[in-house]
């Protein structure tokens, strides 16, 4: 069993260097930005299911439980704690006024699914945003809260 | 800041008036630091000198346990120690969950691990301790148990034959409790009646999911003798005296700590035996110990809720008045009944709650509850409201469709008139304060029934069915110490609050009420502000860590707005009496000629005033200037029971329209909407969204989520990935109204909002696709109503 087996990697998280990092070979992405105090990226499945893990990894969005470690070697890695650009602080105060969370378990995923969704910069219907955010799971509001959140940013951007 | 809404309560004063935050759909500023990935969940704590557990759980629903050899595996990299029942026991008593109020339950003492014998697929048998949640999952592979594999009791219907397996033969039989409740005379009043409908349904077992799994961070102190849990639980001071008792330890030297919590629905207000396990072992290796469940872990052993099937009759005469209901309601409910609370909770609510909108005057109810060998069930949001409502409102549907009558007017005939209370529900129980008329009406005015009709006519043309219901009902919210204490459970009915001015001028306010996410530290920041007349932002709330806030019940069964929010409303009154007091005397003038205003004590007539900022520095840093005698208390306490009744209901209308796939048998919810009578809303908003994420869940409940089980009790789908949980796309846009009828109970006049959509969402849609299939003489009994029932339904398949 190779479960002292480690790599050596080199990666960034939201601009901070991590230089020649020994990560464990068959840990996952999201358990090692947690250990690290990284504790915004929260994990509901661990198989990639319910999208709470969802991080940025190179401009792109991934759920980080099923990207081992290892394979950030190279990365920009973003985190939600990374998420504080003019965009996604107005993503914020739109999650804010419409309460478009409430355990706030699933907003990480959530805000990093409406970023993919702001940065293609098209219009959508509320059937649309639906259809969008369906790989996140949100067990508190019924989902429509969120979508009028998405929808006033789509409008506000386009 | 947001509009005003209306508000109803001359107790809670003027809205016209600055500070006035009852009644405003403000933010939830508070919450923010969830958007910037800062909560602080169980999970995100790390102690020095944590170590991780791994539990070894039965792969079997029924099995002995011959032998455990757990020799390799303590040799494996990073393990500590591997303990079984006979180290855990040592530590921690066994409990009994039976209750003393409703009468005989029988279920055997439970152990946090299995002894000799498991009895459900999950039940914990051993546990490894170690570096690494990693290494201790390693480790389990290496312990070897001698099974012997018993045959399973895993159908409820067939627990009490005479063949069935006995689960505990010292109980003799599978019988877990059982009651009967007989009001009037049915059997007379079936023989007068004009028309007699029947049905029976079937409610499959689904559970919470919440998105975070349970955790508990146990951190035993030898030095300070003190025992510190971090718990994503519901009610801080119940675990307290848990813990204190079963590991026979001084409750005032225990400490629970629950910060964020990633959603409960009630899966998180229970005893479970692999927490108790945890902290054992901190008590044991005196170091912090942490186990969060993984999601297999989280489908096997969190509470499952329904399974229940339930045989309805309902007579009417030709009128449509109900003369008599009578329902028999069979529940299954795992190997024992779950811990303070027990498992008779949810049959006891579906015989209290059937028919309760309507006049019954003959009603007879009879609930079976037995043992089987499935993860142990138990209360989940709406406990037993929606067997309850989807019953009742199912005969009424079936009574309208077969003596011809409009289905809002059979409802209208037989409400309990909106002046009429108080009243009782059919069972007995006492009910006051209700709207079903005036809630119903409003439902009719925003559904526009008309257009529905035209609609579904149209549909019928192309081949869709699309059908549509509406249904009343009652939710059980603000309980009195009639649902648990007055059975011997420590778990308080009352609330406490406390709330400070500090020397900085802050407001500090701190309640037993804990949050979940449903807007808790909100509400409780609205209420103090407004009564105290201070901007929101001076106030900052502690909530859930029982070494910071008042002795209290937490958060469950919809109580945290009407009886912790009382509290808070009472506190923040004593305490604005005491700065009006001080002021006066510093002011030298009359405390009548005073108000609180922006943080300012004012004069009412004009003039200058005091700052409370300024204020709170002479008490605090100069109190010599006040004037001898002065009683210069800056700190206010208070607790809220409700007293005299069991509950304080609220009541519900809500309405669906879906349309179905003949073809696929796939159910698509066109339009939902909901109108609520909670009383007061503290922020109407945050109501709306309690309705909304509560009819969705109903709605899984409904349509999707079914624990699958094979014959032998091997649960099928534990992965999110195969149980079907309610996701964006198929969930509709719900249209929420509102009726407004205050509790008498209180000055806030606050009622629970929490659980009334799930408890009527499955009732709606199962009516409103019956409604449908009704126009092909088909008919659904069975939730999950899946597109598989449809196609059978059909006859397609």
């Amino acid at each position: 069993m190779a479960a002292n087996n480690s790599v050596n990697i080199s990666f960034t998280v939201n601009g901070e260097r991590f230089n020649n990092i020994n990560v464990p070979s068959r840990q996952h992405l999201a358990d090692y930005l947690r250990s690290q105090g990284f504790t915004g990226t929260h994990l509901g499945c661990e198989q990639g299911a319910c999208g709470a893990c969802t991080i940025e990894m190179d401009g792109k969005a991934v759920r980080s439980c099923l990207v081992l470690a290892s394979q950030a070697n190279g990365t920009n890695l973003k985190t939600v704690e990374g998420f504080d650009d003019e965009m996604m602080e107005k993503v914020k105060q739109n999650f804010l006024k419409h309460n478009a969370f409430q355990c706030g378990f699933c907003s990480p995923g959530m805000l990093m699914t409406t970023k993919e969704i702001l940065l293609n910069k098209k219009k959508l219907t509320r059937d649309e945003i639906r259809s969008e955010i369906s790989g996140n799971y949100c067990r508190c509001t019924g989902y429509q809260s969120i979508v009028d959140a998405i929808e006033e940013c789509i409008n506000e951007i386009n | 800041m947001d509009d005003i809404k209306v508000n109803q309560n001359p107790k809670l004063g003027s809205l016209d008036r600055p500070n006035s935050y009852i009644g405003r759909s403000l933010p939830r500023e508070n919450a923010k630091k969830h958007l910037d990935g800062g909560g602080q969940f169980v999970d995100d704590l790390t102690l020095p000198r944590m170590v991780h557990v791994a539990f070894l759980r039965s792969p079997f629903a029924h099995a002995e346990i011959k032998s455990i050899n757990t020799n390799d595996a303590k040799k494996s990299d990073g393990v500590i120690d591997i303990f079984t029942a006979k180290e855990i026991d040592e530590v921690c008593k066994p409990w009994i969950g039976t209750l003393g109020h409703l009468g005989e339950m029988r279920s055997p003492e439970q152990t946090p691990l299995a002894k000799k014998i498991a009895r459900w697929q999950g039940e914990p048998v051993a546990v490894v301790i170690a570096d690494s949640r990693a290494q201790a999952e390693d480790a389990l592979e290496l312990i070897e148990v001698d099974w012997v594999e018993k045959e399973a009791q895993v159908n409820m219907e067939t627990a009490l034959d005479s063949n069935a397996v006995i689960i505990h033969p010292e109980l003799g039989n599978n019988l877990f409790w059982t009651r009967t409740v007989n009001q009037g005379d049915v059997e007379k009043a079936f023989k007068e009646a004009d028309a007699i409908v029947e049905t029976t349904l079937d409610f499959a077992r689904h559970t919470g999911v919440t998105l975070e799994s349970r955790g508990i961070v146990a951190d035993w102190n030898k030095a300070e003798n003190k025992m510190t849990i971090y718990h994503n639980g519901q009610a801080p001071h119940m675990m307290q005296h848990i813990i204190a008792k079963h590991l026979d330890l001084n409750e005032g030297l225990v400490r629970i700590v629950s910060r964020d919590v990633g959603g409960s629905f009630g899966i998180k207000v229970h005893v479970y035996p692999d927490e108790m396990a945890v902290t054992a072992i901190s008590k044991k290796i005196g170091r912090p110990v942490k186990f969060i469940a993984d999601r297999l872990e989280s489908f096997t052993t969190d509470i499952h809720a329904r399974c229940h099937k339930i045989s309805g009759k309902l007579g009417v005469d030709k009128n449509g008045k109900i003369l008599a209901m009578e329902i028999d309601d069979l529940s299954g409910i795992g190997p024992f009944s779950m811990y303070p609370r027990t498992s008779a909770i949810e049959t006891n609510q579906v015989l209290n709650l059937s028919g309760a909108p309507y006049v019954i005057p003959n009603y007879k109810a009879v609930g079976t509850v037995v043992f089987q060998n499935k993860t142990p069930m138990c209360q989940y949001r709406a406990v037993g409201h929606p067997i309850a409502v989807a019953i009742t409102e199912a005969l009424i549907d079936k009574a309208a469709y077969k003596i011809n009558m409009d289905i809002d007017k059979i409802r209208k005939i037989n409400f309990i008139p909106d002046n009429a209370y108080p009243n009782k529900c059919p069972s007995g129980v006492p009910l006051e304060d209700l709207s079903h008329e005036a809630s119903m009406d409003k439902l009719l005015e925003i559904m526009d029934i008309k257009e529905i009709e035209a609609q579904k006519e149209e549909d019928l043309k192309k081949g869709v069915l699309t059908g549509h219901g509406v249904i009343s009902m009652c939710e059980v919210t603000n309980p009195s110490p009639l649902f648990y204490g007055v059975g011997g459970a420590h778990i308080s009915s009352q609330d406490g609050a406390s709330i400070r001015l500090e020397g900085s001028g802050a407001i500090h306010l701190s309640s037993s009420i804990t949050e979940q996410g449903q807007g808790t530290e909100a509400i409780m920041k609205q209420i103090a502000a407004d009564q105290l007349g201070v901007e929101m932002e001076s106030v900052r709330v502690t909530l859930g860590d029982t070494d910071a806030t008042p002795y209290g019940g937490g958060t469950w069964a919809s109580r945290g707005a009407g009886i912790g929010g009382e509290a808070v409303l009472k506190a923040a009154r004593k305490l604005k009496d005491n700065i009006l007091n001080i002021a006066a005397a510093i002011m030298q003038t009359d405390k009548d000629t005073l108000d609180i205003e922006d943080n300012n004590v004012i004069r009412k007539n004009g003039g200058e005033g005091i700052s409370l900022k300024k204020l709170a520095e002479t008490v605090y840093y100069r109190g010599h200037e006040l004037p001898k005698g002065t009683n210069a208390e800056l700190l206010a306490t208070a607790s809220f029971l409700i007293e005299g009744i069991p509950f304080v209901f609220t009541n519900s209308a809500m309405g669906c329209q879906v349309s179905i796939d003949q073809d696929t048998g796939i159910i698509k919810i066109n339009k939902f909407w909901a109108v609520e009578d909670c009383g007061t809303q503290i922020n109407p908003k945050l109501v709306e969204e309690q309705i909304r994420g509560g009819v969705i869940q109903g709605i899984g409940g409904a349509l999707f989520e079914e624990c699958v089980y094979d014959d032998q009790g091997n649960m099928q789908n534990a992965t999110m990935a195969d149980y079907l949980v309610p996701m964006a796309y198929e969930m509709p846009d719900i249209i929420v109204d509102h009726v407004t009828t205050n509790s008498g109970r209180s000055i806030i006049g606050a009622k629970g909002a929490g659980e009334a959509g799930t408890g009527g969402a499955p009732a709606v849609i199962m009516n409103a696709i019956n409604n449908a299939l009704k126009q092909v003489n088909a008919e659904v009994v069975s939730q999950p109503i899946t597109p598989e029932k449809i196609l059978k339904a059909l006859g397609k398949i």
